[in-house]
């Protein structure tokens, strides 16, 4: 009797552990999974650059600093190594296309172009998905590490190879207070 | 309360009313095994599992099907077809933005873009259906796409996402099975009795029995009676109370309470009725589709029978999320 009752209790904690196990490890690749989709966001703001600058090229050639300016972020962004790096990087390429849209506010002729307004909607939109990846990949990481460092997750958790997802910070003080650029269609 | 308890505690509110609603397809089921259809010597609720088996089958059907006939009874065209029929800048210009932001939306959310749908109806609404987020349909009007700015379509997209994350069409469906498994067995009881009462009177219960039993007898008479009623003021009180969560989850994915809640009085002064919503699918929409929130007065009677709450009240709950997350 007291056999099974050792038996039993047993494999419930076999099972449980089991469980946390799981858990945990569908966390991480989620976690992971986040990570990656905020590259592919970056990529594809990467890709869109270079369409928008050719576009607004001729209607702004005053504005010549501008536009190099962004090039080279862009370039500086891709070229980055480390998440660190990366996130000071691409920091920096928000905000020098914040200042082009804030330029391009002057020129009505280019607001007024539609192909420059598509290109528009699409880089606010590719900002958007990088800043919503960045948002889930922090609370699901938040998620996972919470997870591991609950008690008694905690005590197994390094021996099994759970490493801490580090948090995506904002590592640009000036991004803090990206400039808004108003790209919603008035009514 | 902050945005998380908020959430919490409207998932407790669900589960409470849920059980509720499961309690009384059982008592009711159960009364009509035990008083009406009477039984020999084993017991077999046989009417209770006939109900049950009648209500799984339809939440089942509906479950697999129910988005299409949704979608197809409201006209909903594919926005892919729809951008590309576009003739005018705008509207291709409007159709990426409404693409768009559904794909931010489902980034936030963590599950993956929904089929997107427009429907050509003037007055600004929006709905979603799918079992779960692998199967989920966000549609929305002309009307609201030309009403809306890009935050304020935001905040209505992110309510949608957050329906299809709570997996609130599931639960819906769920209810509405429920409801109609507790029409029906109060229908069966209230037709039974009247055919073939005698059978209560003359064997007079094998448990129970005596003035406890009686007064059982007559609860339950009532509850079949009032069936019904309450059980469509439960579903509605789901349904409301999911709401509230969609608006705090919805907040939660774009982190920016006040484009819902600007959204929210457009469309409270958006007058008409959408014409192209059916009455059942009024639960999954962003604001009525019916007049009936035109009357924005609370704690009338025909309050309990609202599917959403007063949108006085919706746009104070985001406004208080915007001024506790600064």
């Amino acid at each position: 009797m007291a056999l099974w009752i050792v038996l039993g209790v047993v494999v419930v904690l076999v099972l449980w552990a089991i469980g946390v196990y799981n858990r945990l490890v569908g966390l991480r690749n989620q976690t992971t999974n986040g990570w990656r989709q905020i590259d592919v966001q970056l990529k594809r703001r990467h890709d869109l650059i270079p369409n928008l600058v050719a576009t607004v090229k001729g209607a702004m050639e005053f504005e010549q600093n501008t536009l190099t300016a962004v090039m080279e972020a862009r370039s500086r962004a891709m070229a980055a190594t480390g998440p660190a790096e990366a996130g000071k990087r691409e920091g920096e390429l928000t905000q020098a296309l914040g200042r082009l849209f804030a330029v391009a506010e002057n020129y009505p002729q280019l607001r007024a172009t539609e192909n420059v307004k598509m290109l528009q909607e699409e880089l606010a939109g590719t900002e958007n998905k990088v800043g919503f990846a960045r948002q889930f990949y922090n609370d699901i990481a938040t998620t996972y590490n919470t997870a591991r460092e609950t008690f008694p997750a905690v005590l197994a958790a390094g021996a099994l190879g759970f490493q801490p997802a580090e948090l995506f910070q904002i590592t640009v003080e000036a991004e803090r207070n990206v400039p808004t650029v108003d790209l919603s269609m008035k009514k | 309360m902050n945005l998380f308890q908020q959430q919490a505690a409207n998932r407790r509110r669900t589960w409470l009313v849920m059980a509720m609603f499961i309690a009384l397809a059982i008592f009711i089921g159960a009364g009509l095994d035990l008083y009406v259809l009477g039984q020999g010597g084993r017991f077999i609720p046989v009417g209770t599992i006939a109900a049950l088996a009648i209500g799984g089958g339809q939440s089942y059907w509906s479950l697999q099907r129910g988005d299409r006939a949704v979608l197809l009874s409201a006209g909903a065209v594919p926005l892919d077809e729809k951008a590309t029929a576009a003739t005018t800048d705008d509207d291709r210009l409007r159709y990426r933005q409404y693409a768009n932001v559904v794909e931010e939306m489902a980034i936030a959310g963590g599950v993956p873009p929904p089929r997107a749908y427009v429907i050509p109806d003037a007055d600004p609404n929006a709905f979603a259906t799918g079992r779960d987020p692998q199967h989920a349909s966000i549609a929305v009007t002309d009307g609201l796409l030309a009403t809306l700015n890009r935050e304020e379509l935001q905040g209505v997209v992110a309510h949608e996402m957050a329906h299809i994350r709570n997996l609130d069409i599931r639960l819906m469906t769920v209810v509405a099975a429920l409801i109609g498994m507790i029409v029906l067995v109060s229908d069966w009881s209230l037709r039974a009795m009247r055919f073939g009462g005698g059978r209560r009177s003359g064997k007079s219960k094998n448990g129970g029995g005596g003035a406890l039993g009686v007064l059982l007898f007559a609860v339950w008479l009532l509850a079949v009676i009032l069936a019904p009623f309450l059980a469509q003021i439960m579903a509605m009180a789901v349904s409301r109370s999911r709401e509230y969560l969609a608006d705090a989850t919805g907040a939660q994915l774009t982190r920016n309470p006040l484009g819902l809640a600007s959204a929210l009085e457009k469309l409270e002064h958006a007058s008409s009725a959408t014409q192209s919503i059916k009455r059942g699918t009024a639960h999954l929409c962003i604001v009525d589709p019916l007049e009936r929130r035109l009357d924005n007065r609370e704690g009338r009677f025909a309050d309990l029978f609202a599917t959403h709450p007063p949108m006085a009240k919706r746009i104070e709950a985001l406004k208080k999320m915007a001024y506790e997350r600064a």
